[in-house]
């Protein structure tokens, strides 16, 4: 008679795999096995009776008090019900839209009067697109930008989520500072090639930094400036989002 | 109306903070009960819990709608919990020299506080369990306890390890074997 394997017992008491019945068959009639497998009951019970600690019904609370300091505010985002992937398809849309409509008003118009044909041809709704998606694509690089920055690990730190993220926000930029451009925001344009070189940093760091690393990481990120640049810009641009509806046609303002 | 995991994570990613304060509540009990068994100590424990919650927000936007919410933070907690252990290892090699036939070893011992529920087993024999379990590299206590306490298959154990499901067994199985050998004495004396 074949016996059963310690790990075909292991399995058969977890239910795993393999064939159950026969295994139960050979259990009755294998007084070895049986012995075996009663002694492995026997010792996981034991390892069952290791007491286990209990938090109250208030510990969610606690732990939500304790961790919503750090918790960076999310802003309401573009479309922000939208998943990831269907919010960036539909803002690329929505740029690509306000791009041929400016690529299409400055070839109708006479090179002096581009500024009016312009406002004519991005009306409102194109530039609160804009605005919406520069202050959304602000805030989420911000993000990354301050976790790195007020990082302060004693230990190897794995930074592999926030590299994601930042690839994701490089692979997002080129569509808005060519927007920015076209429409002529050279100050948005400056910013976000700025940004984009320091994402573009981030995403191709090694993904465990060691404290030194972040430690150099932090400085070029404060030599920089580029975090005060964003607030500026993010700033300005949540002042104009606002304001954006009220508008009227006679001029489009700049970032 | 209780709202559900997924309209909370839906308003979260909206930016809705309170909606992500429900989904702390509802899971921080479950969360530490994984990561005591893990860690083994209480005080990582918690800690293990506020990390998980930190990295579940910052990657809610990668989080699929389909799947379940709570499976999603189980995951993120063992890895927590992996990788508070595995710091813990590198930090104590520094400190001592290596052991070469502990693999990978868990360096806190379950809190030896009295309490009603430990006099259950008795002191010696509970000793003795946690350093078994103190004895398993970190992989194979994660696979153990996510299969026999947790309840989950090895398909999902081998999810959260990130290893193919064969591996995920195997270490489910040195993990018992370990345990077995550690512990048979004690049940031979019991009965």
């Amino acid at each position: 008679m074949t016996h059963l394997s310690e790990e075909e017992l292991v399995l058969h008491y977890y239910g795993e795999e393999g064939d159950t019945l026969a295994a139960e068959q050979h259990l009755d009639a294998c007084g070895d096995c049986r012995a075996h497998y009663a002694s492995l009951q026997r010792v996981l019970n034991i390892v069952d009776g290791l007491p286990l600690p209990e938090r109250d019904a208030e510990y969610g609370e606690r732990v939500w008090r304790r961790i919503e300091a750090q918790i960076p505010a999310r802003r309401r985002r573009w479309m922000g019900w939208l998943p990831a992937r269907a919010r960036w398809a539909a803002t690329a849309t929505a740029m690509a839209s306000l791009l041929v409509v400016a690529f299409f008003a400055g070839r109708s118009t006479t090179p002096g009067h581009r500024g009016g044909a312009i406002a004519k041809a991005d009306p409102k709704s194109g530039e609160r697109v804009l605005l919406v998606a520069v202050g959304d694509y602000l805030e989420r690089s911000q993000m990354v930008l301050i976790e790195l920055a007020n990082a302060n690990p004693k230990h190897p730190l794995d930074i592999s989520a926030e590299q994601e993220r930042a690839a994701d926000l490089v692979s997002e930029s080129g569509l808005y500072r060519q927007t920015a451009v076209h429409v002529g925001d050279t100050a948005v344009a400056d910013v976000l090639d700025d940004l984009d070189r320091v994402l573009l940093e981030i995403a191709h760091s090694p993904s465990r930094l060691s404290p030194g690393e972040l430690n150099n990481l932090r400085q070029r990120l404060e030599a920089e400036g580029i975090l005060f640049k964003i607030r500026v810009l993010g700033a300005n641009v949540r002042n104009q989002e606002e304001s954006a509806p009220e508008q009227t046609s006679a001029g489009r303002q700049k970032l | 109306m209780e709202l559900t995991d997924r309209v909370c994570v839906a308003q979260a990613r909206a930016g809705d903070a309170d909606a992500f304060r429900v989904l702390v509540e509802r899971h921080s009990r479950s969360l530490f009960r994984l990561a005591y068994r893990m860690t083994g100590n209480e005080s990582d424990a918690e800690d293990v819990v506020q990390e998980s919650f930190m990295r579940a927000y910052r990657q809610l936007d990668k989080f699929d709608e389909r799947a379940s919410f709570g499976t999603w933070l189980y995951r993120i907690t063992a890895n927590c919990s992996l990788d508070l252990m595995r710091s813990k290892k590198r930090r104590s090699e520094q400190m001592a020299p290596a052991d070469p036939d502990r693999d990978d070893p868990i360096l806190n011992l379950p809190s030896t506080a009295p309490s009603p529920e430990r006099e259950a087993l008795s002191g010696q024999v509970r000793d003795r369990v946690a350093e078994a379990l103190q004895e398993l590299s970190a992989t194979e206590r994660t696979a153990f306890v996510l299969r026999h306490f947790e309840g989950m298959c090895i398909e999902e154990v081998s999810r959260v390890l990130d290893c193919a499901p064969g591996a995920a067994k195997h270490s489910v199985f040195r993990a018992v074997q370990k345990l077995r050998r550690a512990l048979e004495p004690l049940v031979s004396t019991a009965g």
